[in-house]
């Protein structure tokens, strides 16, 4: 190691380029200096209790965490300054785990600075890459065991045992098949497409559970709907209202710019479906001066009162509307699925 | 293997080896007649580290992902993974006789009723956020100082995996309490999946088992999350750190450190216990960051309905890139091919988030290819003194924080008052204007330095001290650098660019250079030529200042 300080080895060591005299040459690693710990003995033993006192803290953490475990109530809430009602066992463990963990960090890491030892050493560095005779002997081996394979030689096995090799893990592409259905034309349609028009079926608000009529849709709010017999407890409810799910306004049949879209409504009420043609997050805020409803997923706006025209955002095509009327006993249904299907567009969807 | 053992084993010791001194020392005898210890540790015991701060970010790393590998299996107890509906009757009384799934249900009641269930649920979280984070900041230390240069590409890569996996797993933890907001995560990925053109549906039948959301995508989700993904990062993890070990740390240029060796304390004792030291601190300090702060509060959001959300949904952070990809894009929906549609507006973004991370992937290799340098580096470059490097890095992270801006750009509009359209029209311009302004400034600002530096090596400090001279010129004292300073600011190397060859070889036979070549050249021009970098002082420069200096 003493070749390293200044003295020993001048001002040459260390660099392919330096000369002598030459002001930018490496001088070597500074001597090394003492620190308080090292001279004093004094300073060491305090050293030595703090970092003992670190450890001692630790333990009396874990007891506290054990104890806390013990005694305190899951559901206890407590105030405490600045954090707020919280969880008292959450705070209780958290606080002696992260104590009794930090101090034994804490402790070996002063151990480490104060009383071990801090003499910076060198140590050589070997190239990765193996020297030329290595190498040559590893290719002439190599070469060897080829030879004897017969592998170069052999063209047909070596063909066909690549093609097998090849094709070998197709199995086990095939075998994720049964993962899932194919998607046919599944996402074609929704639930509304089992109503006719001899067959219509109600729309039913989704807070209530009560079919509606029209003058219970008040002009400027927004209400949500689902079809008729798609209860909660069904079995598949969470993935039929994924489709199902509409969204109902009632504007004044002459603010309706796009006259299809009028026609598609009843007495101004509009049967949009709820479902996001982005990537399919439910919209939930509409702005009744301007009849824009937003998605809150990405910002994309859809002009209600122009066929839920794209006005900003990432969406690509209007939200598919629902065509709506009233039945005998003046209640909303539906004679019909949407034109389009619903949701975030795919290669299969037809434009 | 001695031949006498065979014979007379009876009579004789197989081994020539003295005696043991105490018990401790014939219990390792006994691994190593087994294991090879005292080989192995030969090499190691005393293996010297070099210390500097940064690289205990690559520790904090290692540390939160055994921290979250411990909770983890943990909340395996608990959780169950499944979409079967119940209904709550627990001790959180808002949520009860509510219908959720399996998966809301454990999570709730891991968070209310096992106790220390919550705060292993936050560490948990907690831990991950910090990996991810440290993942990214231990990458750019790397990446700013050079330290990926050869031997270390191939660590770059696994390092660069990791940070790809961290994404996903902490996207699939993300998902399973089967909550209103992480619900919406799977929506989002599920259309972005329809997004595919040709395979896009059938990749999402097979996914979700059926349509959207089925009940198989959270068992599957779990399994992903904490066997395959987990499994794949332990072994690149372990990679990483062998290729480490083997290829020792780098260290900063300074007296007596050079390409050859390494500088540093050993690892038995004071790198043992400073890095075991250091897992327990950050071990303690992500505990009592769980008891103090509230993450991900599932109970507050509700059960997951597909026709439901909440106002502020937005991914963990390391997502917002993601996030503001896809909501910067403008809805580009066209029809390809005979009434198939090709929803761009969603597959663009799902395009260019792999293609920025594989630019990040690639580029040791690409500054290679351009300097055409075959040797190791073990010296790190300080930022400045690689310009293009640093200001391409800064493009990156500020790339980054755009999209950040984008993926929140709600809160930004409530918070600061501004329209939505305003700063999403913002971010759309600044996601390619903003790269390359950050890529100008960094790069000037890195040849300023360079400068400054050029000019302290010639003329030394300043003192503060004002001299006057003796026929009243007041001028300012410089203390010239010690050695080691000098020494510390010059050893850097400044590679050339390249040259095409000659236009015809020595028999004078024109030779064309390629379409590559030239593109390399012309590379090499734009990181080394004139104007990016600035020229080292030389010997002469120094002796010719230093010397008209004493004639004053
Ligand atoms: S899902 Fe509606 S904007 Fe993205």
């Amino acid at each position: 190691m003493s070749e390293n300080l200044p003295e020993a080895h001048g001002a040459s060591h260390g660099t392919d380029v330096a000369t002598h005299g030459d002001p930018f040459a490496d001088p070597g690693l500074p001597a090394h200096e003492p620190r308080r710990t090292d001279i004093d003995e004094r300073a060491a033993k305090r050293a030595e209790r703090q970092v003992s006192l670190l450890f001692v803290v630790s333990m009396l953490a874990t007891v506290g965490f054990i104890a806390s475990y013990a005694s305190i109530d899951a559901d206890k809430i407590v105030y405490i300054f600045p954090l707020g009602h919280v969880s008292a066992l959450n705070f209780a463990l958290g606080m002696t785990l992260g104590v009794a963990l930090f101090c034994i960090g804490a402790g070996a890491v002063h151990w480490a600075r104060t009383l071990m030892s801090d003499h910076e050493l060198p140590a050589e560095r070997h190239p990765i890459e193996a020297d030329d005779d290595v190498r040559n002997d590893v290719i002439e081996q190599f070469k060897t065991g080829a030879a004897e394979s017969a592998f170069g030689r052999r063209k047909m096995i070596r063909n066909t045992l690549i093609g097998s090799m090849a094709l070998v893990p197709l199995s086990g592409v095939v075998l994720l098949r049964d993962l899932g259905p194919l998607p046919e034309k599944k996402l074609l349609h929704t639930g509304w497409v089992e109503a006719t028009a001899n067959k219509p079926i109600k729309l039913v608000n989704m807070n209530t559970d009560q079919p509606m009529k029209p003058e219970d849709i008040v002009q400027g709010s927004l209400t949500f709907a689902k079809p008729e017999g798609l209860e909660e407890s069904a079995e598949d409810f969470q993935q039929k209202i994924a489709k199902d799910a509409l969204m109902l306004i009632r504007i004044a049949p002459e603010d309706i710019k796009d006259t299809k879209s009028r026609d598609k409504g009843f007495e101004g009420i509009l049967a949009y479906s709820k479902i996001c043609t982005h990537v399919g997050c439910p919209i939930s805020l509409y702005e009744q001066q301007t009849h824009h409803a937003l998605c809150p997923c990405h910002q994309s706006t859809f002009d209600l009162a122009d066929g839920a025209r794209v006005i900003f955002g990432p969406a690509g095509h209007p939200l598919p509307q629902l065509k709506i009327t009233t039945d005998e006993q003046g209640f909303l249904v539906a004679t019909g699925d949407f034109d389009e299907p619903v949701g975030p567009s795919y290669w299969e969807r037809p434009r | 293997m001695s031949s006498a053992s065979g014979t007379n084993s009876a009579s004789k010791p197989a081994s020539t080896r003295a005696k043991p001194a105490n018990k401790a020392e014939a219990a390792v005898d006994w691994v190593d007649g087994r294991l090879g210890l005292y080989s192995l540790a030969k090499a190691n015991l005393r293996k010297i580290f070099p210390d500097h701060w940064s690289f205990m970010l690559g520790e904090i790393c290692l540390y939160s992902f055994i921290i979250i590998i411990l909770t983890g299996v943990y909340l395996t107890l608990f959780f169950k993974p499944s979409m079967a509906e119940t209904v709550y009757h627990g001790t959180y009384l808002p949520l009860n006789g509510i219908k959720m799934s399996e998966a809301y249900a454990s999570t709730v009641n891991i968070s209310f009723e096992v106790r220390g269930g919550l705060l292993i649920r936050q560490i948990h979280h907690w831990a991950a956020l910090v990996f991810v984070a440290a993942m990214f900041v231990h990458m750019m230390r790397v990446f700013f100082t050079g330290a990926f240069r050869k031997p270390r590409e191939i660590n770059w890569l696994f390092g660069f995996l990791l940070l790809c996996l961290g994404f996903f797993d902490g996207f699939f933890g993300y998902s399973l309490p089967d909550d209103l907001l992480s619900g919406t995560g799977i929506r989002f990925m599920e259309g972005a999946i329809l997004a595919v053109p040709i395979v896009g549906t059938y990749i999402q039948m097979f996914l979700f088992g059926g349509e959207f959301p089925g009940t198989d995508i959270i068992p599957r989700f779990f399994t992903i999350h904490v066997l395959l993904i987990p499994g794949i990062m332990l072994g690149l993890l372990v990679a990483h750190l062998i290729l480490v070990f083997y290829h020792k740390h780098t260290q900063w240029a300074g007296p007596g450190k050079t390409e050859k060796n390494v500088v540093g304390m050993p690892l038995m004792p004071v790198y043992m216990a400073k890095a075991g030291g250091f897992f327990f601190l950050v071990f303690g300090i992500i505990a009592a960051m769980s008891a103090i702060a509230t993450i991900n509060p599932v109970w507050a959001y509700g059960p997951y309905r597909p026709d439901q959300v909440s106002t502020d949904a937005q991914p963990d952070w390391y997502m917002g890139f993601a996030e503001g990809l896809i909501r910067f894009m403008p809805g580009w929906e066209i029809s390809v091919w005979g009434g198939h549609t090709l929803n761009l507006g969603v597959f663009i973004p799902l395009m260019i988030f792999p293609l920025v991370l594989v630019a990040i992937a690639v580029w040791p290799f690409i500054e290679s290819w351009v300097t055409g340098d075959k040797r190791e580096h073990h010296i790190l470059d300080r930022p400045r003194n690689a310009p293009v490097r640093t200001a391409f890095g800064a493009a990156w992270i500020a790339l980054y924080l755009v999209l950040l801006v984008g993926g929140g750009n709600d809160l930004f509009a409530t918070h600061l008052h501004m329209s939505i359209n305003t700063i999403t029209y913002a971010v759309r311009v600044g996601f390619f204007v903003v790269p390359v302004l950050t890529f100008i400034v960094t790069k000037r600002w890195c040849l300023g330095l360079q400068r400054r530096d050029k000019e302290k090596v010639l003329h030394g400090r300043e003192s503060g001290i004002i001299k006057r001279l003796p026929h009243g010129e007041f001028v300012e004292v410089h203390t010239p650098l010690a050695q080691k300073d000098l020494h510390t600011l010059t050893a850097h190397e400044q590679p050339q660019p390249l040259e095409l060859p000659a236009e015809t070889d020595e028999n004078g036979v024109a030779r064309k250079a390629g379409v590559i070549t030239k593109t390399r050249v012309k590379l090499s021009e734009g990181f080394y030529g004139e104007g990016n970098q600035i020229a080292k002082p030389t010997t002469e420069e120094y002796h010719e200042i230093t010397s008209g200096h004493g004639h004053h």
